[in-house]
């Protein structure tokens, strides 16, 4: 299914943010992890089949602008308000995988009005001491695939493998941009806990939420997903099997359905 | 050229197998294993007794710096050690090299205890303002690493302005904010103490210098050799931005190990050289640098350390000669090491070095001859480089009187 690429200005036009978007029905706006996004992705092909889906990439990711606009965790949040104010966004559904399951939650406890169905994935903002959260950064790339594929050398591990580039100078490009990426999520607005004080407006939460976690997750532990469900009322909990932190995408079998079905207008 | 002497501070005592137990000498190496507080006590008295016998011995300065979890450096807070050395030297500069000012909160402490190191050692001070390693300041002191910088300049705007302005201010910050700032006291040496840049090879950090005429220090334990790519940067900036290029603008680290003859100077030092590499060295590359700690800019101008797996610690397997080919260490007999340091100092064009002369586990009184055949033999023959044609603007102005009060509980 096709799709397109828009740059949206808000606060006269010091912050442009590049939005993919496609597909028809009702909105559906889906936040990045801390990788940024620089493709239409599987997972929102499978969506945009129900949703008009919206995935805005932020501020200092890829070739979005004014990262340095933006002082904080709370001021990131109200940008994306005028992100979906300037999109014309009334009530939407809203999916958030990662360091984007944060900013979602803080989006939909800034905003409850606005958000008719939150969907948290592997989602950080939460912590505990006993069952921290990976360090990502610092872990080895064994440790890494490890916490993120239920099969390290399965075939979405080699598919996402295969995409980095072969030519020592294409793929040093690629390792920084990922760099870069990291650096204006994680580095600006979740280091070196992301623990930003969610735990104290969690409650202002209203729309249905649902919690999908990988049975494997070893970046955000599925114990995590209970965290969530703990502080919102009436959250549901999905956790997957054979998957781990890129469930959106090891299951896609069973994540777009039941987002579909979560989501769709008239379920809330 | 002024000489000074540098000091680490490291942990003599770490075991036979170091490397091989443990991932890191930096942010997560097991103080309740490794330390004995006990065994500390004595190489924190060794290790002041050396700075004080280098001042004694007329060095032109003693240098502190900071780190945080570390096993080489043990040395958290250097002004600590640095009001122990103003009081008990008379005429070194006293390095701070440096505060990471935006590990201060709020900053204007560094304001203070760096006017109370001015005033208490007669206008001695030189004051450094490292941005700091991305371990110790986004491992150790969790500070965001997309922030450190910005942090960084704020908290150095607030400190020049509260050194320069005589009256009380306001402070309307984004990390700081001080409805009264009027730090007791304000620095001895007007407008205020030298102020050098420690740095790495951050382009904007060469562009900053240049533009606030501020000296750029550029330290690492790589030696001269690889040293050269950076201070060429930093030259060819100061020439492209229309700076004079001083010597004095520069100021570099580097290794120094003195014997009688080269075979002595190899069988006294070897050991201890290795120690330090192998060990203090010994960096988990998960902590070498976190995600935003490196500007876009400088990812562009490519000085970077390598990426990823490619960062290998290539000295590990390195004896005496590859330290002394590779320019890590210059050491050997006095002839040797002056011939050496000349040229370094020539090549780089830098008027301000650093000079360690402590490594690793070296012992006390291997260390303290180090500094007495250095002081003696080396640094009358290199002290005079760029003095009569260049005027360092980057040195302490010691009151006469202050400066060599005699102290004493009598």
């Amino acid at each position: 299914m096709s799709h397109e690429i828009l740059t949206v200005a808000t606060r006269g036009g010091a912050i442009r943010t590049k939005v993919y978007k496609g597909g028809s029905g009702p909105a559906l706006v889906w936040m990045h992890g801390a990788l940024g996004i620089s493709q239409w992705e599987p997972h929102l092909m499978a969506l945009s089949r129900s949703f008009t889906v919206y995935a805005p990439v932020q501020p200092g990711v890829g070739e979005s602008e004014g990262l340095e606009q933006l002082d904080d965790l709370w001021d990131l949040t109200l940008s994306y308000l005028d992100l979906f104010d300037s999109l014309g966004l009334g009530r939407f559904a809203l999916v958030g995988h990662s360091y984007g399951g944060m900013v979602a939650a803080e989006i939909a406890a800034m905003a409850p009005e606005r958000v008719r169905h939150l969907v948290l994935v592997g989602a950080l903002g939460l912590w505990r001491d006993d069952i921290a959260v990976l360090d990502y950064w610092t872990a080895t790339p064994e440790e890494q695939a490890r916490a993120t594929y239920h099969d390290p050398n399965g075939m979405l591990a080699r598919m996402v493998a295969a995409t980095m580039p072969t030519d020592e100078q294409a793929r040093n490009e690629r390792i920084v941009s990922m760099i870069i990426n990291t650096a204006a999520t994680i580095g600006k607005f979740a280091w070196p806990i992301p623990d930003k004080g969610l735990k104290k407006r969690i409650h202002r939460i209203k729309a249905p939420t649902l919690l999908i976690w990988g049975r494997g997750d070893g970046v955000v532990p599925p114990i995590y997903a209970e965290e969530f469900a703990a502080r919102i009322p009436g959250a549901r909990v999905e956790i997957l099997e054979s998957a781990a932190h890129l469930v959106h995408l090891e299951r896609m079998d069973r994540f777009a359905p039941l987002v579909s079905d979560f989501c769709a207008v008239g379920g809330e | 050229m002024k000489v000074c002497m540098f000091h680490l501070m490291p942990y003599r005592e770490l075991p036979q197998d170091f490397e091989e137990r443990y991932r890191s000498v930096w942010v997560d190496p097991p103080v309740g294993e490794l330390l004995d507080p006990g065994a500390l006590n004595q190489m924190y008295h060794d290790y002041l007794t050396e700075l004080q016998y280098g001042a004694a011995m007329r060095l032109d300065g003693i240098c502190v710096n900071e780190h945080h979890s570390n096993a080489y450096g043990l040395m958290p807070s250097p002004n600590l050690m640095a009001s122990i050395l103003a009081r008990s030297t008379r005429n070194a500069a006293i390095v701070v090299m440096g505060n990471s000012l935006a590990l201060y909160n709020p900053p204007i402490r560094v304001a203070e205890e760096m006017a109370m190191l001015d005033v208490l050692s007669g206008g001695r001070l030189v004051a450094g303002f490292p941005v700091g390693t991305s371990m110790d300041t986004n491992f150790a002191y969790g500070v965001p690493p997309a922030l450190l910088r910005e942090k960084y300049y704020e908290a150095h705007d607030l400190i020049m302005k509260a050194w320069t302005t005589p009256e009380l201010f306001h402070f309307n910050g984004k990390f700081t904010q001080l409805r009264y700032v009027n730090p007791w006291p304000r620095p001895l040496q007007k407008p205020h103490p030298p102020i050098w840049i420690p740095g790495g090879g951050s382009v904007e950090t060469w562009e900053w210098c240049a533009r606030n005429s501020y000296n750029y220090s550029y330290l690492n334990y790589y030696g001269y050799l690889r040293g050269q790519k950076t201070l060429n940067g930093f030259w060819s900036k100061v020439t492209e931005l229309g700076v004079e290029p001083n010597p004095f603008l520069g100021g570099f680290a580097q290794g120094v190990a003195v014997a009688s003859t080269d075979a002595e100077a190899k069988e006294l030092f070897e050991e201890h050289v290795q120690y330090f590499y192998r060990k203090c060295l010994h960096l988990y590359q998960g902590f070498a640098e976190a995600p935003g700690y490196r500007t876009l800019k400088t990812w562009q101008y490519g000085s970077a350390p390598q990426l990823g797996d490619k960062a290998t610690q290539y000295w590990k397997e390195f004896g005496w000669e590859e330290f002394l080919k590779t320019g890590m260490i210059v050491g050997g007999s006095v002839d040797r090491v002056t011939t050496t340091l000349i040229e370094a100092a020539k090549s780089l064009r830098v008027g301000h070095m650093m000079i360690g002369l402590q490594f690793g586990s070296a012992p006390h009184a291997l260390t303290m001859q180090n500094i007495k055949l250095f002081a003696e033999k080396v640094y009358p023959e290199i002290k005079g480089l760029y003095e009569d044609e260049w005027e360092d603007k980057w040195w302490i102005k010691p009151d006469p009187v202050l400066a060599q009060r005699e102290v004493s509980p009598t």
